[in-house]
């Protein structure tokens, strides 16, 4: 029996009081029995909308009718035909924007909210089988001589290396910092992504045969140049993510005690700050604490600096709700969790004492005008509408620019004005034969999951031109 | 994983380590730094600069000063150890033209990475003076090195144990004073090359500092380095660690390095405690 008229079964979080005060893993994941319930409410219509809303094709009506039966690994495996890392995307896709987004149910119940939890239950079956050893071993073609160099290890250079091992191909792995995972590991916070789950996810890329070099800069410590001539690689994938933090260039950005989101949260994560018993890495301690920007980055900021201990914490954005770039349910956690969220309001200035540090921010207050380029409300400084936000901490969580390094040491590649590479969008080649690029470097700041898409679109097309 | 195939105590606090790292051995230019991670979960990620490098043994040579907890336990390690990971080479190399006449000032541990700079400098034709700098004759690293580029090097100590009893900038303005200066390059503690900068301000000679801010990743990610030069704001991992030293916001740099103080001395104060190490020694 179809259960869409049913609501969506409820994921179970860690209580806001209590997570507070912990880095845990706030969602506590489905039980067997709602992944199956859930399963159970997709209609399996026959357009499956869902399907296009998904960056990476996953035939979701398929493995949600093998759930439904209780059959997880079957689902596994579906759900593996076409992104590589479930238990991840399950945990950091919005859902709600993309697959769910498109949900018949949801719209029969007329709120996304109520659309069938399709990530919920891509991350049960995921942590199902990888609990209970399950995953099954992924083949691999006959070895093909052709060796890849991929650049980075976060979501674009992990996929693409698994699709190239999967097709027999000798792939390296070549990242810049201490531990793989890219933004997964310095990034995205211990308490949404647990970093064991990433470690795992490395290892069974390992199990394919895939070599990971640690502390290696792509344009410093190798060149490309000297990747395909000197040390044989036969292509190069440039996955080497976002890089400068922006600022917003107002008096006082460089006080003591400004910080971009990127480096509170490579302290907090790559360095385990966090926990002191083990890290000799410090970070700022806070008690208010302003957070600039209300994108996935300024919500994983701003919990954390609740986590540490600061008694307020408020997100500074200066257009309304409905404007907010952050995932719905990072926002209601937020909330819950005592994050106030200063809307309609911008930063002028930053206030300093007498030994440089942060005393407070100067804010006007914005209201919304017509639509800008991005098809959002423009907002407008109100003159005169001043006021100090007093905090001790600032942290600035607005975007990065690209990475200028390899365009630095490898002018033959094309970049647009704003420093993104500029590939082919069939394959993701870049101007220097040989070389392609996916994720950041060439879309800007985006997600996981279409970084992940890049980086086996260009597997695809690397596969075919070391074919040839 | 890096393997310290020689280690020398220079002084009291002070180490210098030769590394097998064959990679940035291969393509580090002067004025470019690394960062070494021990390689334990809690290690910190510190800036150091390169000294000297060995192609064909595939070495990079690095000295450095225990001043915190991290660097103390760096120089426990001893011959046959391994660090967990060293990356670099980082930042921007040293500009190396022919200028003229270059003074190159070092102070303390900034006398090694002057090394490879000084050297790049003569062998492209410039007059290189050198003045070396420090607290005693002790701290004064790589003597031999540096008087193999400046035999006629000067020298200065705080208190008097070699060379002139004082500090750079006395020897520097007499320098300047006599006008034949092209260019000054200074490296050490902030104060010192603040103090050049302001004793070559007044003679506007062109000069370059080497800066030493706190850093986490090391490679444009954070911005924990960022610095205040003239009106732009410039990440010292990326767009240095050289700059025109006329254009620093010093006052902003000292602000930005004491960030962690109190965090810091606790730390410095409880590894030589639980590394039974005396205060001022390694």
């Amino acid at each position: 029996m179809n259960r869409a008229k049913e609501h969506t079964e409820i994921m179970k979080n860690q209580d806001p009081s209590v997570r507070i005060n912990n880095m845990n893993e706030v969602a506590l994941g489905y039980t067997k029995e709602q992944a199956i319930l859930e399963s159970e409410r997709c209609l399996n219509c026959k357009t499956k909308p869902c399907v296009n809303g998904c960056p990476v094709g996953i035939d979701i009506p398929k493995f949600l009718s093998e759930a439904a039966v209780g059959d997880f690994d079957k689902a596994l495996s579906t759900i593996k035909e076409s992104s590589l890392f479930p238990s991840i995307c399950g945990r950091v896709c919005p859902q709600e924007k993309q697959c769910q987004k498109e949900c018949t149910v949801g719209k029969m119940h007329k709120s996304v909210d109520e659309a069938v939890a399709i990530g919920r239950v891509e991350r049960f079956v995921a942590d199902y089988e990888r609990e209970n050893g399950k995953e099954s071993k992924p083949v691999i073609a006959k070895k093909t001589g052709k060796k890849v160099a991929i650049v980075g290890s976060g979501p674009a250079g992990a996929a693409c290396a698994a699709d190239l091992a999967k097709n027999g191909h000798e792939v390296h792995i070549f990242e810049a910092l201490h531990e793989a995972g890219g933004v997964l590991t310095y990034g995205i916070p211990e308490f949404r992504l647990p970093k064991a789950i990433v470690k795992k996810e490395f290892e069974n890329l390992e199990a394919l045969g895939v070599k990971i070099h640690l502390d290696t800069l792509v344009g410093r410590t190798r060149s490309i140049d000297q990747l395909m001539n000197e040390d044989g690689f036969n292509a190069v994938f440039i996955g080497s993510g976002a890089g400068l933090p922006n600022f917003l260039n107002i008096p006082g950005e460089n006080a003591v005690g400004v910080l971009s989101a990127n480096e509170y949260l490579s302290r907090i994560n790559l360095m385990k700050a966090y926990d002191t018993s083990i890290s000799r890495t410090p970070y700022p301690r806070a008690k208010r604490v302003a957070v600039f920007g209300a994108g996935n980055v300024a919500m994983d900021a701003s919990r954390t600096a609740r986590r540490l201990g600061a008694e307020s914490v408020a997100i500074i954005y200066r257009r309304g709700e409905e404007e907010v770039p952050a995932r719905k349910e990072e926002v209601a956690h937020a909330k819950e969790e005592g994050i106030e969220f200063m809307l309609l309001h911008a930063p002028k200035e930053i206030l300093t004492d007498e030994n440089g540090r942060v005393k407070g921010v100067v804010l006007y207050e914005c209201k919304l005008g017509e639509p800008d380029a991005s098809g959002r409300r423009r907002p407008e400084i109100i003159q005169g509408s001043e006021k100090v936000y007093d905090c001790d901490l600032v942290l600035v969580a607005i975007g990065n620019a690209s990475n200028p390094l390899i365009k630095m040491t490898t002018p033959e590649i094309e970049t647009n004005q704003r420093g993104n590479f500029i590939v082919n969008p069939d394959t993701l080649e870049t101007s220097m034969k040989g070389v392609y690029a996916g994720g950041d470097i060439v879309l800007g700041a985006a997600t996981v999951i279409l970084a992940m898409g890049q980086g086996r679109k260009a597997a695809a097309a690397i596969n075919k031109y070391l074919a040839e | 994983m890096n393997k310290i195939v020689f280690k020398e105590k220079l002084s009291e606090e002070v180490f210098h380590f030769v590394v097998e790292a064959p990679q940035i051995a291969e393509n580090v230019k002067p004025g470019q730094f690394l960062v070494v991670q021990q390689g334990g979960d809690g290690d910190e990620r510190i800036p150091l600069t390169v000294a000297d490098h060995d192609v064909e043994k595939g070495t990079v040579s690095m000295v450095f000063q225990a001043v915190g907890e991290s660097t103390h336990r760096l120089a426990l390690l001893n011959e046959g150890d391994y660090i967990g990971h060293v990356l670099g080479p980082l930042g921007t190399p040293s500009e190396i033209e022919n200028f003229g006449h270059v003074v190159c000032v070092g102070g303390g541990i900034g006398l090694a990475p002057l090394y490879p700079i000084a050297k790049a400098l003569k062998e492209k034709g410039n007059k290189v003076t050198i003045i070396a700098g420090a607290r005693n004759k002790d701290l004064l690293v790589m003597m031999k090195e540096h008087k193999s580029v400046d035999p006629n090097i000067i020298i200065t100590t705080d208190d008097g144990s070699l060379g002139l009893k004082g500090v750079v900038t006395v020897p520097l303005k007499e320098l300047c004073e006599k006008g034949d200066v092209d260019r000054v390059i200074a490296i050490g503690p902030p104060i010192m090359m603040k103090f050049c900068e302001k004793t070559t301000k007044e003679f506007n000679i062109p000069t370059i500092v080497s800066l030493n801010t706190l850093m986490v990743d090391g490679t444009g990610m954070c911005g924990c380095c960022r610095v205040q030069i003239g009106d732009k704001t410039k990440f010292v991992c990326v767009d240095g660690p050289d700059f025109d030293a006329h254009l620093v916001d010093w006052d902003n740099m000292f602000a930005r390095m004491g960030t962690y103080k109190e965090q810091e001395k606790e730390a410095h104060h409880k590894c030589h405690i639980d590394l039974q190490l005396e205060e001022g020694k390694a």
